[in-house]
């Protein structure tokens, strides 16, 4: 049985797309309402046993501007799933898949962190690679890659640098 | 070891945890031998977490009750970088990722935009690829197991594993003419042919290697103490792996024989005889004995590359492909459509549109690139599936309940660099 095959078993009564990938993996497209349980058919009925990665292409300034990808392993049949799922822009939010695979929770919070998307049902989502009263989302297509200086936090950070040493200020000013 | 306190359990207490991968047990306060929890911080300037990872650990005596990893502090927005900089340029920064294996990373990299461009590599090509993946997979290999063994005592077993990688360093000197952050791989093949004399330094190399493996082994594998502080420390079963996105040795180590080197060839991997080295009961001490039989195995992929490599002599090592791959140089000097196509790669090299992943078994795990092309010269989106962010994620469930001093052997024996985990 082929993986398509399998997938089309296992994911009765949900509708999905098959959609074309460059190097021939196997790729879905669902609607993110229906993600949650596509992932769990594709765990449960077709054997797709680890998820390899969970992240998102911003398409800004097209609506809806996410697309979300998950990728899935299985060892057993020695194939490769990709899922996606369109995020629109405004309020950006998916369901968690950590209850399913608890190795994609620094994937989502990476996603949370880089693209602002909320997965929701996630209990310790919060910043993983920038400091955690960052404001902005790096990721995104607006935000500039040479960063966003006169930034609240960045502010915070000078602020207590010259509460340290009173000697920067008066040499500055 | 540096240990700052921070705190006590009955400040702590009225302030929730930030508990995601495991709860702290109730705390009995009217047993006498428990009772007061004690934050620590280890790194991120701590020699024994490899890099600037940050463990928060609240522990009760010696046992650690909670343990939570804290990443990000080499965050250098790599995969921002490679939205702006386009796909040639980016080569250069796939080498800082993993740092101890550059070159692993540039075969990832120029492999997944080839399957985005489907892109035929010729074989001498794919050759010298292997060659140099196996040779960056013992570099890795040594690093390992030297940092480990020296964070364990082992001072000698540092000296011994730095020596190897040593000659490998003058090996890749003599081909690439870098030490570090060789950057030595294009899309379509590799910047230059290798030499038959590096090709005959590499063999006498790998010839004496196999014997300085014996000697490591000697130092460790029957030795007391580290067979004490690794035997049963950190115990992975298969489940737990695949539950928690492990790959490559740690998951070997437990038992499955999975490595995409023979269960998804790549490079023509499938040419080439060696076998998995598969651990028993998945602890710290199967990690070790996992990674040194791979070395073993790589000699001996890297023996049969030298000997494929004298049939090829001469032949192609790049895709002569002009779409991506650049004209040599002089032809650029002496023909007009050859300086058009130079000009064309190196202000706009396009690659179709479309979504394309690779991943190859490098020696942290499965280390993909996820690429998404919109048509143009610069990428959509370039995600880099770290295999270290997945080892360092995995660092909460095995010190569950575990002694302090096994934190050491612990984050040893995941073997990650924060290059690749922060990206």
């Amino acid at each position: 049985m082929s993986t398509i095959e399998r997938i089309q078993a296992g994911l009765e009564g949900v509708t999905f797309k098959v959609v074309p990938s460059r190097e021939g993996m196997t790729t879905i497209e669902v609607s993110i309402t229906d993600a949650k349980e596509t992932i769990r058919r594709l765990r449960d009925a077709c054997g797709f046993e680890t998820n390899t990665f969970v992240t998102a292409v911003d398409r800004h300034p097209r609506e809806p501007r996410y697309e979300l990808a998950w990728q899935f392993l299985s060892y057993r049949h020695n194939d490769r799933v990709r899922v996606h799922a369109a995020v629109r822009g405004d309020a950006p939010a998916a369901p968690t898949i950590i209850d399913l695979f608890p190795g994609a929770a620094y994937s989502e919070r990476e996603c949370f962190d880089m693209f602002g998307i909320v997965f929701e049902g996630h209990a310790g989502l919060k910043r993983l690679l920038m400091p955690e009263d960052y404001d902005h989302f790096p990721l995104r297509k607006d935000f500039p890659h040479q960063g966003i200086e006169p930034d609240r936090l960045y502010r915070e950070w000078d602020r207590r640098r010259r509460e340290r040493s009173p000697i920067a200020e008066e040499s500055e000013s | 070891m540096t240990q700052a306190h921070l705190g006590h359990a009955h400040d702590r207490a009225k302030e929730p945890l930030q508990t995601f991968e495991f709860t702290p047990g109730e705390i009995d306060r009217d047993d006498p031998l428990h009772g007061e929890l004690m934050s620590l911080n280890m790194g991120p300037q701590h020699p024994a977490t490899h890099g600037v990872l940050r463990i928060k650990v609240v522990l009760d005596g010696e046992t650690m009750k909670y343990v939570e990893p804290v990443v990000g502090y080499l965050h250098r927005g790599k995969e921002k970088t490679c939205e702006t900089l386009g796909w040639r340029k980016f080569f250069v920064h796939t080498d800082r990722l993993d740092y101890l294996q550059p070159l692993m990373n540039n075969c990832a990299y120029a492999m997944s935009l080839e399957s985005l461009g489907v892109i035929q590599v010729p074989e001498r090509g794919q050759q010298i690829r292997v060659l140099l993946m196996e040779l960056s997979r013992i570099m890795a290999h040594l690093i390992y197991l030297g940092t480990t063994a020296i964070d364990l005592g082992a001072i000698t077993m540092f000296f011994f594993t730095f020596n190897e990688r040593e000659k490998i360093y003058s090996l890749l000197d003599a081909y690439t003419g870098h030490r570090m952050n060789n950057t030595y791989v294009r899309i379509g093949g590799v910047y230059a042919d290798l030499d038959e004399r590096v090709a005959r330094e590499a063999r006498k190399w790998c010839e004496q290697f196999p014997a300085k493996i014996d000697e490591f082994e000697k130092m460790l594998t029957g030795n007391r103490i580290w067979y004490d502080r690794n035997r049963d420390i950190g115990v992975l079963s298969i489940a737990q792996c695949k539950a928690w996105s492990l790959t490559g040795p740690n998951l070997r180590a437990s038992g499955l024989e999975w490595d995409l080197r023979k269960n998804q060839p790549y490079s023509g991997y499938e040419n080439y005889q060696f076998e998995i080295p598969i651990g028993a009961k998945g602890d710290c001490y199967d990690r070790y004995a996992v990674r040194i039989e791979e070395m073993r195995q790589s000699v001996r992929i890297c023996m049969q590359v030298l000997d494929a490599l004298e049939k090829t002599r001469g032949g192609e090592f790049i895709a002569q492909d002009r779409r991506y791959v650049l004209p040599p140089k002089d032809l650029v000097h002496n023909s007009m459509e050859e300086l058009i196509h130079q000009f064309k790669i190196v202000t706009d090299m396009a690659l179709p549109k479309g979504a394309a992943y690779h991943a190859v078994e490098s020696s942290k795990g499965e280390l993909g690139f996820y690429v998404v092309s919109d048509g143009t010269s610069h990428p959509v989106r370039c995600h880099i599936r770290a295999p270290g962010l997945m080892n360092v994620q995995a660092i909460p469930v095995l010190m569950d309940d575990r002694l302090f001093s096994d934190t050491v052997s612990i984050i040893g024996s995941l073997d990650f660099v924060m290059g690749e985990v922060d990206r």
